[in-house]
């Protein structure tokens, strides 16, 4: 009897703690999605903003994510591929400087992102591109100030321990045996490596690499100080121009705006289009992995 | 009477404190087929592995004693194990075919070696099949997956993989024992063809098929090698007592 009781009081708890978090994500889709979609339409997505950000569209702050997280891309997923390729296939486990490397990724992985973007100012604009300027342009500021080039590379920084981690995952799940008969045919490690390892983890580095993409789109903190914009008449056009960014401008238009009753509409649409372009990009994830492993059955 | 491929001398080895091998001594004749037989854990495959230097990818192991391939040790400093492993086939107890098609797992070999050429590499995929008694199930499945094929298929792929790469020695460390009576004969089969130009080595838990196909029997107990002999001397009238319990049944 006792018993029996416990198992429901254990059995409910669990229960509405589920029905909490769906209610949760089905609260924030519906508000967003109530105060944004009457006001999303295709002027919205490909318009400038207009009479200080009260009307117009989003183009500037779509098109800079795009590229903010594209050139992050660039550069975190070959340093992050070839950092898990270390891990995995060549550090000894226990080694200190194999144990060094992933105590490093971890601390990185819980380093509030506030810091990172504090780390992008003092290292990316103060220290090389300060430095870029003296050397190259004879002390005129170009690269040190931020811009969209130090933005990316700090989020760079930020989401390189998720494709660490995802793309070692990938690796580790090729089996032994598959090494083995790469060895066995006279390949070298890195030949091995190179045609039977990371074909083996496609899916791995895409995956990793479309979380990224999903993280740094909707992180603000980090391009803070380094290269987003309160607002630009123009897009970027060099990799010293500063950028507009959706996380930014649902940051700016809430707190920063003159009239944020008037910014209201547009807030809620621009959230809506970032939460469908982390959503979609997940479900794309989602979607390859499985293509994918039916293609390897 | 024959030719010496392979003469080990007085090879040990050690997992950390653990000997695994102890002292074995024996010499293996060029195209023949060498059957090792013993219960599990008494080595045999640790010492199959010792031939084409598959141990070193195993941290502390540590080996003593001489391996003479052609007359060179292959433990030598010098020696490249990258070089040495071309020249030595293995097909594994589980058959591991890449997730590739047919035609780029036997062409992987080659391909390493830097053959690029179309047609070369249809030769070589074309004859190594071929030589594998795969070739007329293959023909029209060439760009089919290689994980698609049965069991059976996949580890003649195998077989012919290593051979794409012309090997002179080839290790087989139990290549049937996942497979059904049908399979099993026909890999039987191939390595009985194989022998003309090949010397095999063939690790087995199953001593019928070591009685068909091998030439001489090597056998293993608790790490030491107790007997090698000519195939039908081991199974008619065995040189040691504890050869004659295994291979009658009495224990294993």
């Amino acid at each position: 009897m006792n018993r029996n009781r416990k198992d429901i009081i254990i059995e409910s708890l669990t229960g509405i703690s589920v029905l909490l978090i769906i209610f949760i994500i089905i609260s924030i889709l519906a508000i967003t999605i109530k105060g944004g979609w009457p006001n999303l339409s295709w002027k919205f997505l490909v318009e400038f903003p207009k009479d200080g950000m009260t009307k117009g569209g989003i183009f500037p702050a779509i098109v800079g994510t795009a590229l903010m997280t594209l050139i992050m891309a660039v550069a975190a997923v070959p340093f992050g591929v070839i950092t898990a390729i270390y891990l995995a296939e060549y550090a000894r486990e226990n080694s200190v400087f194999a144990k060094t490397i992933r105590f490093a990724v971890k601390t990185l992985a819980v380093v509030p992102s506030i810091i990172f973007g504090l780390f992008g100012l003092g290292f990316f604009i103060g220290f090389i591109g300060q430095n870029m300027d003296k050397i190259f342009n004879g002390g005129v500021m170009k690269w040190g100030q931020p811009s969209i080039l130090w933005a990316s590379l700090t989020m760079a920084l930020l989401t390189l321990p998720v494709v660490i981690v995802s793309v070692e995952e990938a690796i580790r799940t090729i089996p032994v045996e598959m090494r083995e008969a790469s060895l066995a045919l006279g390949a070298t490690k890195w030949q091995t490596i190179r045609r039977v390892v990371l074909p083996g983890s496609v899916t791995g580095i895409l995956t990793g690499t479309i979380l990224a993409i999903s993280r740094g789109a909707g992180e603000v903190a980090p391009i803070l100080f380094t290269g987003a914009a309160y607002y630009l008449a123009d897009l970027p056009h060099s990799l010293s121009d500063q950028f507009m960014s959706l996380g930014y401008h649902i940051y700016i238009m809430s707190t920063q705006s003159a009239n944020v009753d008037a910014t209201l509409p547009i807030q809620f649409a621009t959230t809506l289009v970032l939460l469908l372009l982390t959503f979609s990009l997940n479900a794309v994830a989602v979607v390859l992995r499985y293509r994918i492993r039916k293609k390897a059955k | 009477m024959e030719d010496l491929k392979v003469k080990v001398t007085d090879l040990s080895l050690f997992y950390s404190n653990n000997q695994a091998l102890k002292n074995i001594t024996m010499d293996i004749p060029e195209k023949k087929v060498t059957a090792f037989i013993g219960p599990s854990g008494c080595g045999k495959s640790t010492f199959l592995r010792t031939l084409n230097r598959m141990n070193d990818l195993i941290d502390n192991v540590r080996i003593e004693g001489e391996v003479l391939i052609d007359g060179v040790n292959i433990y030598d400093r010098d020696i490249d194990v990258v070089n040495l492993r071309k020249k030595i086939g293995m097909i594994f107890q589980k058959s591991n075919p890449f997730a590739k098609s047919v035609y780029e797992n036997i062409a992987f070999g080659p391909r390493i070696n830097g053959i690029t050429q179309k047609s070369k590499l249809d030769e070589i995929v074309e004859f190594s099949l071929k030589q594998a008694a795969i070739w007329d199930e293959m023909q029209g499945r060439l760009h089919n997956s290689a994980l698609s094929l049965s069991g059976g298929q996949q580890q003649r792929i195998c077989i012919a993989r290593s051979l794409a790469v012309n090997p002179e020695i080839i290790l087989m460390d139990e290549p049937a024992s996942a497979l059904d009576p049908i399979s099993t004969g026909k890999i039987e089969e191939l390595i009985h063809d194989l022998k003309q130009k090949y010397t095999i080595i063939i690790v087995t838990h199953n001593m019928q098929q070591a009685a068909r196909t091998s030439d001489l029997t090597a056998f293993f107990y608790l790490g030491e090698l107790v007997e090698i002999n000519k195939t039908e001397t081991i199974f008619s009238n065995p040189g040691k007592k504890q050869t004659e319990d295994y291979i009658s049944g009495r224990f294993g």
